[in-house]
């Protein structure tokens, strides 16, 4: 097949992959070049709110590269310390989502097979349901006079409602409930794939379970592993919702700080810069992302 | 090795649902609270129900939101199907590599950067080509079908793996054109990956918050857009009520087309046994 394709006319295979490959670079390459050009210019208040980077003077030419978003960005501490803690935040929600996620998609994939189906798809259920509304449940449950405060309460185990709403701790619970579908279809999707009999050639030579899953089990999913954490990580350094709604005041992420400078402030040279150095941030990510995803789809 | 899961396996598959679908269920439940209090239950009421309906800004928003969702449906499955082809099939050619990742990169952008560039995008279209004109339901269209079209690509993608390329082949030497095989022979074995996509597509469209809200104009607010800024304005059961509805589509949307593919399943393995018994009748 793949050879009487080359066969073809290159110009039938060539408009085939042009298709989806104009479209993308339209709408997902060029506006990032578009990003980083943006993020070299000043604000102005004008429609749209930046200054033009070329100027005809003279019949000349000249291109005005303006630094100044990037410095701004370095030298407030409240950049840095919001790119930090997005990526601390990610980090640990990834790896609570690891902790979760393992077993589960461990046990999927190790259930018979008749009820294998039913249990994936309440996995991929919560994740078709709106994102934005799985996050808006949590406040119910969290708030100082929410459930789990009235239930704690009424099982005796504190006096005073927990201050969990609007704190770092939300903020947490939410990332990883937000993600865990994330997490577990593709460390599942590999984990399907093993083969039983290694194990059990493993178990037969007196091999203990937790010695064989550590030597065979683990090692053999890691590209399961590695796709599961980036599709959690990469996306959770960016977040948006989540720390608007369940954190507070004290919560930084650099998701909401470019969406206020952006809508609040009006401000898209810097909300650009500050896209630009996060790109930069998830620059390796993604690049192992790429790499893994030719082995591991979702 | 035992078949049936240690305890402490079905222990961990137990607490892992209860954490996914306990704020589900909270959320549906106090839908039906007489009570404006959320957390307080004060008798079963479909009144929240009855106060939806009756909030035009609402059903004009999930309107909205319908339409293009049905539209990036489309446009997404038709370009996401193209270009999982070509993953799957074309082998290596010169951009391989950076089509791949081009296609793919959508999945795990933070949104608020997808927003941003799109909307730069647009402005900068604007103003060079006069095209589109403001921002509202095209501009939306436009950035849906993008990220909607990279979950297409890798679902079509990777069903087109698992599948016997064999047939496809057989097709080919038998002197039929490729387009022909795609048509005749690619497309109706992968069509429950295809209605997969469509479906996908659909609800990312419908579900999309941060990145519908850069490229919006001031005339087009989304349902979830709506929903937000009444979040923002504090819990109410009436989001609670919408909050159900989105829930039973999707519930209606994952068990409908689980159960279809399952049956998809079984009719192949039966047709398989039927052309086995057949071949050793022979």
């Amino acid at each position: 097949m793949i050879k009487r394709l080359k066969s073809l006319q290159p110009s039938g295979r060539a408009i085939v992959i042009a298709i989806p490959f104009t479209w993308m670079i339209l709408f997902f390459l060029i506006p990032f070049a578009l990003v980083f050009k943006i993020s070299f210019a000043e604000l102005q208040l004008a429609i749209p709110p930046f200054t033009d980077l070329t100027r005809y003077v003279d019949e000349a030419l000249f291109i005005k590269l303006n630094l100044g978003n990037y410095l701004f960005l370095l030298q407030d501490p409240l950049y840095t310390s919001a790119y930090l803690s997005s990526v601390k935040f990610a980090l640990v929600s990834t790896f609570l989502c690891l902790l979760i996620g393992y077993p589960m998609a461990y046990a999927i994939a190790k259930s018979n097979p008749n009820i294998r189906n039913i249990l994936l798809m309440l996995i991929v259920l919560p994740s078709w349901t709106e994102f934005l509304i799985r996050i808006y449940a949590w406040i119910g449950i969290l708030k100082n006079n929410g459930l789990l405060n009235n239930f704690l309460i009424w099982l005796g185990l504190i006096k005073e409602p927990l201050m969990i709403l609007n704190t770092n701790t939300a903020v947490y619970i939410g990332i990883v409930y937000g993600y865990l579908p994330f997490m577990i279809l593709p460390l599942y999707t590999n984990l399907v794939k093993h083969d039983d009999t290694l194990l059990e050639a493993a178990y037969d030579l007196g091999c203990p379970p937790w010695k064989s899953f550590l030597t065979i089990t683990l090692p053999l999913s890691f590209a399961g592993v590695i796709a599961g954490c980036m599709l959690v990580f990469i996306p959770a350094v960016g977040e948006f919702v989540i720390p608007d709604l369940l954190g507070g005041s004290d919560t930084l992420m650099i998701g909401k700080v470019l969406w206020q400078e952006f809508f609040n402030n009006r401000d898209w040279p810097v909300a650009s810069a500050v896209a630009i150095i996060m790109l930069l941030i998830l620059a390796l990510p993604l690049a192992v992302f790429h790499h893994y995803q030719a082995e591991e789809t979702l | 090795m035992n078949k049936s899961l240690s305890r402490r396996l079905i222990f961990f598959l137990s607490f892992g649902y209860a954490f996914l679908y306990i704020p589900i269920f909270i959320l549906v439940i106090y839908s039906f609270n007489e009570s404006r209090l959320v957390t307080v239950w004060g008798g079963f009421s479909t009144k929240w129900y009855g106060e939806l309906l009756k909030d035009q800004g609402i059903l004009d928003a999930a309107w909205m939101s319908v339409r293009i969702a049905f539209f990036t449906a489309w446009a997404a499955t038709f370009l996401g199907t193209v270009a999982g082809f070509v993953m799957a099939r074309f082998g290596r050619f010169r951009f391989h590599s950076g089509f791949a990742s081009t296609i793919t990169a959508p999945l795990v952008m933070p949104e608020v950067i997808t927003g941003l560039s799109l909307l730069l995008l647009f402005v900068s279209m604007e103003r060079v080509l006069g095209w589109p004109e403001g921002r509202g339901m095209l501009t939306i269209w436009l950035s849906h079908v993008t990220f909607a079209t990279a979950f297409v690509a890798v679902i079509v993608s990777s069903r087109l793996r698992e599948m016997d390329i064999s047939i496809e082949e057989a097709a080919m030497d038998l002197g039929a054109p490729p387009l022909k095989v795609f048509f005749v022979i690619t497309i109706p074995i992968i069509i429950p990956a295809l209605i997969s996509g469509w479906l996908l597509s659909f609800t990312l469209s419908m579900d999309d918050l941060v990145i519908t809200s850069f490229v919006a104009g001031p005339s087009s607010t989304t349902l979830p857009m709506k929903v937000f800024s009444s979040v923002r304005m504090g819990v109410s059961p009436k989001i609670n009520a919408v909050a159900t509805f989105i829930v039973m589509f999707a519930t209606v949307i994952v068990v409908g087309s689980s159960i279809f593919a399952i049956r998809q399943d079984k009719k192949k393995y039966r047709e398989m046994q039927a052309a086995i018994q057949e071949n050793l009748g022979q």
